[in-house]
């Protein structure tokens, strides 16, 4: 279990013989299959692997959005198999922010919305709401088109609403499922000098499924390579 | 997430299908319609049969007579006829006692008596009848031509139209003409009367010029209690001063003290139709019979509750039908928003949030059509008045109300539209609630 040099030695996610089988007509897929490791607080870790590896899935799981078949994910030392759906929500609101490939935005909401929703969610009192929309729009320097919406922006700054989103009710990891997907090169590398940033200036745990291992090297600090559900290499990138 | 964040999460979510809510909106507003306009109904013709009911001032009065003391033939049979109790007569004591019972506004005699007038010139036999100051607000009084006497005590006379045809041409020129009243007078005899003790009374012929200052339609008290129809109406206290002859004065002839005033009956008016009962039984104990109508009308309001209950359960099936277009309108909106559900819980929306967005957005629709439904309900109800009253007036008959709309049915109507559209929203909202997020995130 590999804990590298950016880490501050304090596991924020920890998955212990995790598993998560589903059953698809007669077969059973076992989309994660005993998969045991740790990340550390402050890592940026990139989960790589090729389309049905289970590394979404592994994704998922540490968000709370699904739960494991069996096994145990500890997300500061708060096991998520043991929680009822309403910590789980909790657990999304306060300690995760998830970015997806598909920016996920409310398409009939301004982007000042969008990025406000996942305080009203967390019932973070409306005084405050516009400083840390300002906060997070700032972060991701988008404060010029607050009052667009997602279909007036482009694929870029959708992805960079996105994250602003995630990033609003400061949360300690950070999710992302294929960020650069559904973008070209150069924006893809915006987005990801922006996680890198983020990362480095706020200390937040950032978990990246991708499937662009170059990308995944230049970035992340550690890559996880996954293969039918197994963790099949854990290392430093180079 | 709360309460304000919701509506505000709803709202949106309403305006953006803008037109299926509407829709379903405007299902529930002509339910909750039907439903208003149907009680309206019921609830209106209650308060004119009410209404009418208790202008007769029949509801919260009570008629005394003396108590019959006939034997019945089992009775006849009876060894001992003396056995019976002697009949209490209605007198002054009596009267008296009767004014002093609580709750009692007034008490006053029937007066009626037959009698000769004269106008222009001219004879007509008729019958004369006292009205009580409270007769004022007796239906009789609504459509009546010229006015009330202007006090108890004046000269005056209210004709009925058919005595008023006859005496004029047309009948309203009779209005402040004057008209003599030819009455006998009830004149008790001195005591010593040429030597022979007399309790006995006189008869003397008197006139009374009176003013005809108004005419209608029918008797006002002529439905009950009375001997036949009047013709001619004065002010009760006017009629009580003339002590005319009445047909029970032979009988006190025969008493031991005829020159003792009696009456054939008493009105005993209470101060409302819920003080009947006691003072019902008081009178009955003081000896005398006593008759209300408080039995008929309790049977009546009987009537009338389940006759609105039928209406309702009618009225609320259009409601039923609506919440099922509710329930379509969620289910809809559920698979057209499934990925935003889905985003909504990866941001940190428990199902209880969900469950709640839905079910504002399901009592946004039953509250917005509630408010609607009760105003056109209200526009069916004045629309049927409206007809009704066209109708009536080409039959020449006074307007009446046949639909009202209280503040309590506008209540009810707006609470119970809510409460169905929240039971139609249960099963959407539900189902909302239980997406997982992960399915629900990959929906296209």
């Amino acid at each position: 279990m590999p804990m590298n040099a950016h880490t501050s030695g304090r596991a924020a996610l920890r998955l212990q013989q995790v598993t998560r089988h589903y059953q698809m007509g007669e077969t059973l897929v076992r989309a994660a299959d005993n998969v045991t490791l740790s990340i550390g607080a402050g890592e940026f870790v990139a989960l790589l692997g090729s389309s049905g590896s289970g590394k979404s899935t592994l994704l998922n799981l540490m968000a709370g959005l699904d739960r494991p078949t069996s096994g145990a994910i500890f997300a500061h030392d708060r096991n998520l198999a043991e929680m009822s759906s309403e910590e789980l929500a909790k657990h999304r609101s306060h300690t995760i922010g998830i970015v997806f490939q598909a920016f996920n935005l409310l398409p009939r909401m301004t982007l000042e919305e969008n990025v406000e929703l996942p305080l009203r969610l967390a019932e973070v009192e409306r005084s405050e709401r516009g400083a840390r929309v300002r906060e997070a729009v700032d972060r991701v320097r988008l404060s010029a088109r607050l009052s667009h919406r997602p279909s007036e922006l482009s694929g870029g700054e959708q992805q960079r609403a996105a994250l602003a989103r995630a990033l609003v009710n400061r949360p300690t990891i950070l999710l992302a499922d294929e960020p650069t997907g559904n973008l070209d090169s150069t924006t893809g590398d915006e987005i990801m000098f922006l996680l890198r940033e983020i990362n480095e200036s706020l200390g937040m745990t950032i978990v990246m499924v991708t499937h662009e291992h170059p990308r995944a090297e230049r970035f992340a600090h550690r890559l996880i390579l996954m293969g039918d559900g197994k963790v099949i290499s854990d290392g430093g990138a180079s | 997430m709360k309460g304000r964040d919701l509506a505000e999460l709803a709202a949106r979510n309403l305006r953006e299908a803008v037109l299926r809510n509407s829709l379903t909106t405007l299902g529930i507003a002509v339910g909750v319609a039907s439903l208003v306009a149907m009680l309206s109904l019921g609830v209106g013709l209650q308060n004119l049969a009410s209404d009418r009911l208790s202008r007769t001032g029949l509801f919260d009065a009570i008629f005394v007579t003396p108590k019959p003391n006939t034997p019945s033939f089992r009775r006849l049979e009876s060894p001992n006829p003396a056995a019976l109790t002697p009949v209490r007569p209605l007198d002054n004591d009596g009267r008296h006692q009767l004014e002093a019972l609580p709750d009692v506004i007034a008490v006053y005699p029937e007066i009626r008596f037959p009698t000769e007038i004269h106008y222009a010139g001219n004879p007509y036999a008729t019958v004369v009848a006292g009205v009580a100051p409270s007769d004022r607000n007796d239906g009789a009084f609504d459509q009546m031509k010229g006015s009330f006497f202007s006090g108890p005590s004046a000269d005056e006379a209210i004709v009925q139209i058919e005595l008023a045809r006859q005496l004029s041409t047309p009948p309203e020129a009779a209005i402040g003409k004057d008209v003599v009243l030819r009455y006998a007078e009830r004149q008790a005899l001195p005591a010593e009367s040429g030597g022979v003790k007399s309790d006995g009374y006189s008869i003397v012929p008197r006139e009374e010029r009176l003013r005809i200052v108004g005419i209608i339609e029918t008797d006002p008290a002529g439905g009950f209690g009375a001997f036949g129809r009047a013709r001619l109406f004065i002010p009760l206290k006017v009629a009580e001063t003339l002590r005319a002859a009445q047909t029970n004065d032979l009988r006190d002839l025969l008493r031991d003290t005829p020159s003792k005033r009696t009456y054939d009956s008493l009105t005993v008016r209470v101060s409302g139709a819920s003080k009947v009962k006691d003072a019902e039984d008081a009178i009955k104990n003081m000896g005398f019979a006593a008759y209300s109508l408080l039995d008929a009308s309790n049977g009546l309001n009987l009537v009338f509750r389940v006759f609105d209950m039928f209406l309702a359960i009618f009225g609320s099936l259009a409601l039923v039908v609506a919440s099922l277009g509710i329930v379509n309108t969620l289910v809809m909106a559920i698979l057209e928003r499934r990925r935003e559900i889905g985003i909504l819980k990866a941001l940190g929306a428990a199902d209880r949030d969900v469950k709640m967005l839905f079910f504002v957005e399901a009592g946004a629709m039953g509250l917005v059509g509630g408010v609607l439904g009760v105003l056109i309900g209200w526009l069916i109800g004045r629309a049927i008045n409206f007809g009704t009253n066209v109708y009536l007036a080409r039959q020449a008959l006074p307007a009446i109300s046949v639909t009202a709309v209280p503040w309590w049915m506008v209540g009810l109507a707006i609470t119970f539209s809510i409460l169905v559209s929240l039971v139609a929203g249960m099963y959407p909202a539900s189902r909302a609630a239980r997406l997982n997020p992960v399915q629900a995130l990959r929906y296209e």
